[in-house]
Formats: C-alpha cells, structure tokens, sequence
C-alpha cells in the first residue's frame, strides 16, 4: 500500500525480540518457568507496605519533578556518595528512569551518534544491541571466552577477555563500552584488574563507560562489587545505572536510575524531557522510603542488600548442584541471579523441532518448555549473529524462585535424568 | 564553553599520553577533564532547552497561586484511589513485570471502551499500546513513523512538546497557525473563534509531508475541533496518503453541550490515525503516568518496536489500577454517576468562575470549549506596561508573567511557549490559566484578585 506508513529506518530490523517469544511459550502455567528474570518470591514486607501507604497519600497521585521526584533522588545521592565516596548532586548527576532499560536508552540516545562504534561484550543483555543500532551506531563485539577447565568446577570468574583482543576493538570512532557487571546471563563479577583494564582503555581513547550494574547487590561469597566509575579518571567519562526491580525484586515498578557527571547526565535530561518528561510519582515516593529503611541498616543481616543475597546464594548452589547431578555443566556465577549451563551433553533428540536454521540452544530451549515443562532462555539469544555459534551449548536459568518452583524444576530434570540412565 | 574546555582537554589528553603522567596527576587532570569528542548526539540538538524548568522554578521561590502547570490540585475520584490500593496490596506479582505492550486486563478494557466510541473492532493485543503517559505515546509515535527530512505539519498554537520529539526524530516541523478571528465589541473571545484557514492548511501539505499532529481538546486554547473542521483535516490526510496523530488526552473535558470527535471514526481515518489518551487527565491522576495509543496493526506494529527498545515495560500496578478505574467508568457510562459526566460539570464551574474574576484586572479571557485551560489577552497591560524586566528580545508575555509571579502572586504560563520561534512575536501577549483546580485555590486566586484591582484603583 503506502511507504508512507513504513517504519522509520532507525528501528529496521529492530523488531524481533526474544523475550516476546519465549515469554509466550512458557506462559503456559503448567511450564516451571526458568526463563525471564522475574522473581516470583514476594518483595520484602516492608516495600509493599510502603506502596499501599502512598496509595492514600493525594499528593503523590499528580506529576512530580521530571528528573526524578526529591526525596527519591536524594536518597539515591545519600546512599551511592557512600559507595562512591564522593558527593552526589540529586539534581545533576542523578536521572530517575522507567527501568534500568529506560536509563541505557536514555544514555543511548543522549550520547551515542550515527556513525560511532559501541563496543559490547558476549553474552550481552540483548537490548543492547538494538539500543546502539537505533542510534545509527555500530556495535564492535567482543566476546568473554573460558579457559579450559581440566575437570574444576566452572566458575564465571574463568570467564575473561583477552586484553589485547579488547585493545584492538577500541579506535577513534568508539563513542563508548557497555559493561555489564555483575554480568547477565554468565553471572561474573569483574575483578578489579579487569575493570582497570578496561579504566585504562577507556581513558586512552578518550571513551565513554555505560555501566549497567543492576545486579549489584547481587553478589555471592567471596566477591565484591566494584563501580568501575570510582576507578581514577573514571567518573567523568562513566554512567552508572541502577535498578529498583533487581534491588528490591519489584520488577513491575519500573523505576530504574543513571548516576554519572552533569555533563553527561544533563543529555540523558534532555532525552527525558523529550520522552516521557516524568516517572510515576507513588511509586518513586515507596521506593525512597525503602530505600531510607535499608540504609539505616547497611551493616545488618536484615538490610535486604546484604538478606538478598544470602538468600540467593544458597538457591544458586542449589541450582548448580542439581544441574551437574543430571550431567549438565554450568557456569557457578559469583552475582546475578542466572546460571547457564552446557546442554549440549544431554544430546537431546531434537529431530522433531522444526526450524532447524535456529541455534541449537533455541530448539532445546523449545522443546525442553514443549517435553518437558521446563523454559529456560538459550544463551545465543544473547550475541550476536556471528557469534551465535559460539554459544549455542549453553542455555539460562533463573534462580530468584521461590523453593517450591525450585522443587518442581528438580522433579523435572531428576526424571528427565532417570530416563536417561 | 563546551567547545573551548573540549580544546583544553583534547590537548591535555595528549599529553598525557606522551608522558604516561602518575596516578595521583591523572586524577588532578582529570578532574577537571571533559570529553574532547563532542559528547551528545545530534539528535538532541536544539531540544535541550525547556521553558518549563524556569516557571516552575519560580512559582516554587514564590508565594504564589499556582494556575500555571496543568495537573489538579484535588484528588482523584474515590474509585480510582481505590483501584490504586487494590493494586498495591493485591496479588504480590503485580510487583513484577506485566506485558511489554500493556497489562492484559487493560488492553482489553481499553479495547472495548474505545472501539465502542471509535465505531471500530478493536484487537487488544494488535491495536493498543499501553505508554508512560500521553508524552509517552507521543514519542513511540514520532521514533516509529517519522524519519530524517519527513515534514510533520503542527497546529499553532501547540502542546509544546510536539516541535522537539518531531525535531529529536529528524523531522521538519511546518506549523500552521489557528487564526482568532475578530470579535464584536464588548464580546469574549472564545477558542471556536480561532480557526485554520483551509486554503492556508492545504498548501502546508507536500510530497514530503509525512503527518499531522491534531489536538482536540487543544492544549492551550481549549478550542474543540468541530466535526467540519475535523473532516477538512481527514480529507487533506488521505489526499496526501498522511498519517494523522491525534492528542485527545482531554477529551473528557469538554463544555457547554459541545462533543469531542475522534478523528479515527470518520471514514478513512483509522487506518491512517494514532489515537492518544491519558489516564493521568481521564482520571485527575497525573503522577500514574500511565497512556496508551490506539491504531491499526500496520502502525502500531512499529510502535511496538520502539517501545520494545525503549522502555520495554510500562509499571504494573498503575496499569492495573487504571484497568479497574475504567471498567468502573464503562458501568456508569453517559449516566450521572459516571466521572466523565461530573468531572467536566465540576470544571465548566471552575473555569467560569476564573474566566469571571480574571477579568476584573483586565485580563480578557478566550473562553474555551474544553481541556484544562484558557488563556487571557493581556494587550492592555503590554500598552500600559510594555517595559517589563527581562532579556533583550525575551517575548512580553514572559516578561509579564514573570513579573506576575513575583509582584501579584499568580503563576501562568506564557503562551508563546505554544508558537513556534518566528510566531512568538505576533502572539506574545496571551497567558495561559489552568481552571482544574480546588475551591480553595480559586478562593485564593480571587483574593490575590482582588488585591491587584485594588492597586489597580489606587
């Protein structure tokens, strides 16, 4: 019919999505769904009484500021200038944002131009990718390899990158890195020499750092997480993004933040004001209340950045443990809350999956969710086309489920294990 | 200054390489280091700027009636604060992720609802978008559909978001101005005065024009769109193959017997037209944030694609309480009990009663036929006071206003923020008042009234 009511050319090929797939599978409520980063324990008591509160408060019903409503984004400035051991301007260097999605949008839109390079690390959270082609710019992958195991168990942190293939990725046109860390879907949390690896180049070719770190607090025994923005040299060229779904498992409220200088973040303002100008207000005033309980407590057990956790940790050895009991082999993460695991050991029968130009992890992933109502989501829908391939093995799994979904999920791959034998 | 420390740094940057400076220098030089690359993207050229940041700046410093922004300063309905509560202490998964495209139950809800007043079949889940407000939708829109160079036709004056996200898409923007048409002696001016002129908005259209941006109610002169002029806007469109994005988020306040139309069911049209609506204005809740678009599968396909690469999910629990809040409106449809019935008689009173007591200063109010607001010509304050403080070529209406804020105690709104930068001249001598406001406000306001019409007399 008409070209006028073509799309505009900065979303060509930008509308497939996985999660619009495979979230559509596993919705059958007999399918254990391992699949999307959802939890499906309750938010922490105190959260959801604060947002039934709001509820009756009129004020909170009308527009707030459009940077972020104030007692959200001061105390956001009270916690992180803890963290970054610096001062924090609430309204300058801080931008509330619908989901930490919202805020890589944001900081893609502000900052990044037709024509620049974006460097992105394998296995990358998949928006990424379209985020940096709706700009007009050119994504420059690199991939995390593991080194060869010699029968260890599997670790995210054997997961690295080459340093001097990460050096020759970097050129004058490269407008930014996105790091992820911790990382989804491996789970590793960077270690310092390699964040100051990456510090290093950063500031060599005078380059920006988007630093998605949702999972923050998400850490297990043994690691620490490091905001690479607190690296010298690194604040003024670094945005830091934050979420309130992953901190306090409210994934619905979609409020998310980006920390970073005023000269960065006045462009991530401007997308805002050009975009959807506000956040809602009831649900920005509940998150700083939550936010003010735990900060009172950041030294206790029951804070629930250090209560999470805990928590998490043991569901992930749980996780790790049972996927190794059926032959699987997964990748221990040290944050996050995703495992993946090598499938390809299973040498499940496929042949009836249609579709075979799909990676093999994508057909496994199916007809697991369709034979054994088990979903998962295949790793490769987290590279890119060229490197699909080398990850096609290996497939994600949730862990921030309550134990009785966990049990399920036993039920299942221990059968699917017995029949196997 | 962003030009002039991006020299310094580009210079110091290079010296730091050549003498691999310590730690401790690194971090002094770089504390005082920006980018020497330009740092943002073209698109945002032009579009930094926001008349808004500074008026609400000074209505906050001052002690001032506020009748500037446009939000209530009432609560919303009982239902709809109770449909929030039910959606807070529910079922604990709304805490999490809904549908990236809208909360189930309120696309359906929507769908119904509207497909009823649009006369059309409605697919929940093809032709309904759920956004994050109004200016949400607009934007999915614009990113979607309009691409480098294509010509975006705005009506002036306009909600002034509609220039920027038309530019931040590589868009042109071609505006055509809605014309006062004179008045009798003696007689207000009323927003059905104002009018396009055919002739005029017909030679706007070009091979090159991509769409058209209608706003009915308009936001700021609260004129409703009759079903003539709809129809000459829906022929231009499909004699030009335009596509037409309609700002209905006031559709709801209307006045004096008048109807909202929506494009969309004139024949032709819905397959060419976007349909935006807000919860925040249907319900007096501006802080859910929560808007949605209506439009046929072949165009809403791309907005789902933008939105998908946006924001991606749209929070849950407003979603909900705007589905419940809806489906107690569509109970109560066209009957008394139904909000939509009392809220735009509630308000009819309200701006009456401004339109009334503004004049008593010399303000001469356009009364309007509907939407929140009404703006009032104050030409003979920019003949009897025409040097106000301010900027060199700072339009009057600015200057006036500014000067209102700080000396009288009222806060509105400049109308030239609504014209585009070569109009702003001929229309600076109009202030823009937002009647959707409390008892006590309006008491306030008379008292600040009255005060000025006493110094007035003095």
């Amino acid at each position: 019919m008409s070209l006028k009511f073509k799309n505009a050319k900065r979303i060509e090929g930008l509308d497939s999505n996985v999660w619009i797939e495979f979230t559509e599978l596993a919705a059958d409520p007999s399918v254990v769904n391992l699949g999307q980063g959802l939890p499906d324990i309750p938010p922490p008591l105190y959260v959801k009484e604060e947002l039934s509160k709001i509820a009756a408060i009129d004020s909170l019903n009308q527009y707030t500021r459009g940077f972020g409503h104030p007692p959200l984004v001061k105390a956001l400035s009270c916690l992180y200038e803890k963290l970054y051991q610096k001062q924090i301007d609430p309204n300058k260097e801080i931008l509330v944002t619908v989901g930490a999605y919202g805020s890589l949008f944001s900081a893609i839109q502000g900052l990044i131009d037709e024509g620049d390079e974006v460097i992105i690390i394998v296995p990358f959270y998949d928006c990424y990718e379209p985020m940096v082609k709706m700009a007009g710019a050119t994504p420059v992958y690199i991939s995390l390899r593991s080194k060869p195991m010699d029968g260890k168990k599997w670790s995210s942190s054997d997961w690295t990158l080459d340093p001097k293939e990460l050096a020759s990725k970097f050129n004058s046109k490269t407008k930014a890195i996105i790091l992820n860390t911790p990382h989804n879907p491996i789970g590793k949390v960077y270690t310092k020499e390699e964040l100051q690896l990456i510090a290093d180049l950063c500031i060599k070719h005078d380059t920006l750092c988007i630093s998605d770190e949702v999972y923050e607090w998400l850490v297990y025994s043994g690691n620490k997480h490091l905001k690479i923005a607190t690296f010298p040299g690194m604040w003024e060229r670094t945005i830091t993004i934050g979420s309130a779904g992953k901190t306090f498992s409210v994934t619905g409220w979609k409020l998310g933040w980006s920390i970073g200088p005023y000269h960065l973040i006045k462009h991530l303002q401007t997308v805002q004001q050009n975009s959807l100008y506000t956040c809602a207000t009831p649900l920005q005033e509940a998150l700083a209340q939550a936010f003010w309980t735990d900060m009172k407590r950041m030294g206790d057990p029951e804070c629930y950045f250090n209560s999470l956790p805990k928590e998490l940790e043991v569901k992930r050895d749980r996780m790790a443990h049972l996927l190794e009991s059926v032959g699987l082999k997964p990748v221990v993460p040290d944050g996050g809350y995703f495992i993946i695991a090598d499938v390809s050991l299973l040498d499940a029968d496929l042949s009836d999956m249609k579709n075979s130009n799909e990676p093999y992890d994508y057909k496994f992933v199916k007809w697991m969710t369709k034979n054994k109502k088990l979903s998962a989501i295949p790793v490769s829908a987290f590279c890119n086309k060229e490197t699909k391939l080398q990850f096609e093995k290996f497939v994600r799994f949730c862990f921030i489920k309550k134990d009785s979904t966990l049990d399920a999920a036993e039920e299942i791959i221990k059968a699917w294990s017995r029949q196997k034998s | 200054m962003f030009r002039n420390s991006a020299a310094i740094s580009l210079h110091l940057v290079g010296s730091l390489q050549r003498k691999k400076a310590g730690a401790s220098l690194s971090r002094c030089l770089h504390q005082t280091l920006t980018m020497a690359k330009r740092l943002h993207a073209r698109r945002l050229d032009g579009i930094d700027h926001n008349p808004w940041v500074e008026f609400t700046k000074l209505a906050s410093e001052y002690d001032a009636v506020n009748l500037g922004q446009g939000f209530p300063d009432f609560p919303p309905p009982d239902f709809a604060v109770e449909a929030f509560q039910h959606a807070v202490s529910g079922d604990f998964m709304l805490n999490q992720y809904t549908r990236a495209f809208g909360y189930p139950p309120l696309t359906k809800i929507l769908a119904s609802f509207f497909g009823k007043l649009l006369g059309q079949e409605i697919d929940p889940l093809k032709n309904v978008l759920v956004t994050v407000g109004a200016y949400g939708a607009l934007f999915t829109a614009f990113q979607a559909l309009v691409d480098e160079g294509d010509e975006v036709i705005i009506i002036e004056p306009f909600f002034d978001c509609y220039e920027p996200m038309t530019l931040m898409a590589g868009g042109c923007p071609v505006f055509v101005p809605l014309k006062p048409t004179p008045t009798r002696d003696g007689e207000l001016d009323s927003s059905s005065n104002w009018q396009l002129d055919p002739t005029e908005l017909a030679s706007k259209f070009t091979s090159r024009t991509k769409a058209l941006v209608l706003n009915t109610p308009n936001n700021p002169l609260g004129k409703v769109f009759s079903k003539a002029e709809l129809e000459l806007i829906a022929r231009l469109c499909q004699q030009h193959d335009v596509l037409c994005i309609t700002d209905e988020v006031y559709q709801w306040l209307v006045f004096d017997g008048h109807q909202h139309i929506s494009i969309a069911s004139l024949p032709g049209m819905w397959e060419r037209t976007l349909t935006i609506g807000s919860a925040g204005k249907t319900f007096s809740a501006t802080g859910w944030k929560v808007g949605w678009v209506l439009g046929p599968e072949r165009l809403m396909k791309h907005l789902y694609t933008v939105h998908q690469n946006s924001i991606y999910h749209c929070p849950t629990q407003a979603q909900a309480a705007v589905a419940e809040s809806l489906e107690r409106e569509q109970l109560h449809f066209g009957q008394p009990s139904s909000y939509f019935v009392q809220l735009p008689q509630a308000m009819q009173r309200s701006r009456d009663h401004m339109v009334r007591s503004v004049q008593s200063v010399g303000l001469r109010p356009v009364i309007p036929q509907g939407s929140y607001f009404f703006v009032a010509d104050i030409s003979d304050f920019k003949s009897k006071m025409p040097d106000l403080p301010g900027a060199a070529n700072e339009p009057y209406d600015r200057r006036f206003v500014k000067w209102m804020i700080k000396n009288k105690g009222l806060v509105a709104i400049p109308v030239s923020v609504f014209y585009s930068v070569p109009q702003q001249k001929h229309f600076d001598h109009y202030i823009r008042f937002c009647f959707v406001k409390d008892e006590s406000t309006l008491r306030a306001m008379d008292k600040k009234l009255q005060e000025w019409k006493d110094e007035l007399g003095a």
